[in-house]
């Protein structure tokens, strides 16, 4: 793994071991600092913000907290409800069926299951966003714009979780355990539901969280299918900041709301960063 | 044995009844959206006040006019302007600091620590990420104002007035989201290389550059290709830090105006003649990269398999 051993040149891997904590630092500082004046501004009125930058934090968290909380214009308990909502429905639907389409594939050996595999590999690639237009038109016809089915519903079909999850299937799943589910008498989809299900739960969790969050901060779909105040998730709602009248804005509490919109999903994160860091390699590229 | 394929025959079954939610929601979410999206971009078909246009059958004008009338060529280079200049200083940070963390001679601590902070902003959500720096670097914002105490400024620079600025500021933030993915990317290659080639490196007595050159870049390709398109394939879908920056007006005068915003504009207005062609075109441009990234992965399968 090493490229070059340190008894060889000891001080050119000393030369360059402090050379690479210090870039360390800075890039760690560089990555934290925005988030450190959010929260810095987050605890200062909108004239001590106006007034220049500090670094010590001020005292008006909670008066910036309630003053957004109370702004009538902006609904963010609301906001945060239907993003909680949405983004939970997305992740229990994505991880159950994508591991029931995965189950599919590799369990069964039916007339179309290698074109299955195929379609939906070559599917997967395709961007959301290029099927927007007919997706739209559809949900227009549908009266279903300004609901939530149209972003919950098509977590079902999922080709990239369901490409984790068959991946996961054949490192852990061996056939064995069916097989004996079979001669106890069990049905397949209780099988699926009893003995599978338990056993892909790591990897359930791992994508349970990487789709709660990529749901918690889309954009495209939500701004473009949800229009009234009472539906709007938090960064619909962040946009509707962003197109108002930035000068008669009260800078607290856009700090404020900005912080909500990050801080709860940044501390999950820092509780589930080992689990969350090791679940980007996996399925990916196996190294 | 023909019991066992007779069980077998009748178990196969329940393969469609697991597949059915996957391709019924797939067919009615996405696949007929897409080729509607395909019929509607031959259509004239919008609005202009509360009189509807169409739609109308008008076979490929659409097409010509997104690049006669809508200048999607500019947004396109907007596009890849914008990837570029973050995509290369990502791979060469992302490189660096995936052979440090991987190497067994370097031996760096609290590597947990360093990739806990790096990979953070890419969980960060991106439109207040975006409107996050869009306070920062307002005329009065917190960065002009520490510019100009620490007497580096001494009027506040118009960060977002300006395309130079305005671009870093996006390609900085997208620097930012994207460098701890790539990282963690590369470094699982890095591990996943033989040691002993390493060892063996090390006894011949190669440079720690030599050993970089001649054994971690080639092996390290496939993994290497497929960062490259796979963020090359997201760079196209560049939408939510431009649109929020700028308020979707790609300002200043449309220089980072991307496509999927020159999409969402069409598709807000329900302009939806423009919005399919635009959609055409950039499906076909990510087919055709795909295609390239599945080339490489089935290589690297193969590549796998004859190792073995």
């Amino acid at each position: 793994m090493g490229t070059a051993t340190a008894f060889e040149r000891p001080r050119f891997i000393a030369g360059t071991k402090f050379f690479s904590y210090s870039f360390l630092i800075l890039l760690s500082a560089f990555c934290v600092f925005p988030f450190y004046i959010l929260l810095v501004n987050s605890t200062r009125m909108h004239a001590e913000i106006i007034k220049g930058f500090s670094a010590i934090p001020g005292s008006s968290f909670l008066q910036n907290l309630k003053g957004l909380l109370g702004d009538q214009n902006i609904p963010v308990i609301r906001a945060l409800a239907n993003s909680v909502f949405i983004s939970t429905c997305c992740a229990a639907l994505t991880t159950y069926f994508s591991s029931m389409t995965a189950y599919g594939i590799y369990m069964y050996r039916f007339k179309v299951r290698s074109f299955a595999y195929n379609f939906i590999i070559v599917v997967m690639m395709v961007p959301t966003q290029v099927a927007a237009l007919g997706f739209i038109r559809m949900i227009i016809e549908a009266k279903l714009l300004d609901t939530f089915w149209p972003l919950i519903i098509p977590a079902i079909a999922s080709p990239v979780v369901f490409f984790f999850m068959l991946q996961y299937m054949q490192s852990v799943l061996p056939f064995e355990i069916v097989e004996s589910a079979r001669i106890d008498g069990a049905n397949e989809f209780y099988t699926f539901n009893r003995i599978v299900m338990p056993i892909l739960s790591p990897a359930i969790a791992v994508q349970a969280i990487f789709s709660f969050v990529g749901n918690w901060n889309n954009y495209f779909l939500p701004a473009l299918l949800l229009n009234s105040k009472n539906r709007k998730t938090i960064p619909v709602l962040i946009a509707q900041l962003r197109s108002a009248d930035y000068l008669k804005f009260d800078y607290g509490k856009v700090y404020m709301m900005i912080c909500i919109a990050i801080v709860p999903l940044l501390l999950i994160y820092l509780i589930l960063s080992r689990y969350i860091i090791r679940g980007v390699t996996m399925g990916s590229v196996k190294g | 044995m023909a019991k066992t394929r007779k069980r077998s025959i009748s178990y196969s079954r329940w393969g469609y009844f697991f597949l059915a939610p996957f391709f019924i929601v797939y067919l009615l979410c996405a696949l007929i959206p897409l080729l509607s999206t395909f019929y509607n971009s031959f259509f004239e078909n919008y609005r202009v006040g509360l009189t509807q246009v169409g739609p109308t059958y008008v076979g490929l004008s659409n097409f010509v006019k997104i690049f006669t009338e809508s200048h999607v060529d500019v947004y396109a280079l907007n596009t890849i302007i914008l990837w570029v200049l973050n995509f290369i200083p990502q791979i060469l940070v992302s490189l660096l600091l995936a052979v440090w963390f991987s190497s067994s001679s370097m031996n760096l601590k609290g590597q947990q620590f360093f990739k806990t902070v790096i990979y953070m902003p890419n969980l960060i959500m991106a439109s207040a990420f975006a409107m996050l720096f869009f306070a920062l670097f307002s005329d009065g914002g917190p960065i002009n104002s520490i510019l100009m105490n620490a007497k580096i400024a001494s009027d506040p620079i118009r960060f977002l007035s300006r395309t130079d600025w305005t671009r870093a500021l996006i390609c900085m933030m997208n620097f930012m989201m994207w460098f701890g993915n790539t990282t963690i990317l590369l470094m699982s290659g890095i591990m996943g290389i033989d040691t002993s080639l390493f060892e063996a490196a090390r006894i011949d007595g190669a440079s720690s550059t030599q050993t970089f050159i001649k054994i971690t870049m080639p092996l390290l390709l496939p993994i290497f290709a497929f960062v490259l398109v796979t963020s090359m394939i997201g760079g196209i879908q560049m939408f939510d830090v431009p649109q929020i920056l700028t308020n979707g007006n790609g300002s200043p005068d449309r220089t980072s105006m991307t496509l999927i915003m020159f999409l969402n504009k069409h598709l807000a207005s329900r302009n939806f003649g423009l919005a399919g062609a635009v959609s055409v075109l950039i499906f076909f441009v990510t087919g055709a990269l795909s295609l390239t990234l599945y080339r490489i992965m089935m290589s690297r399968y193969s590549l796998k398999s004859s190792t073995n």
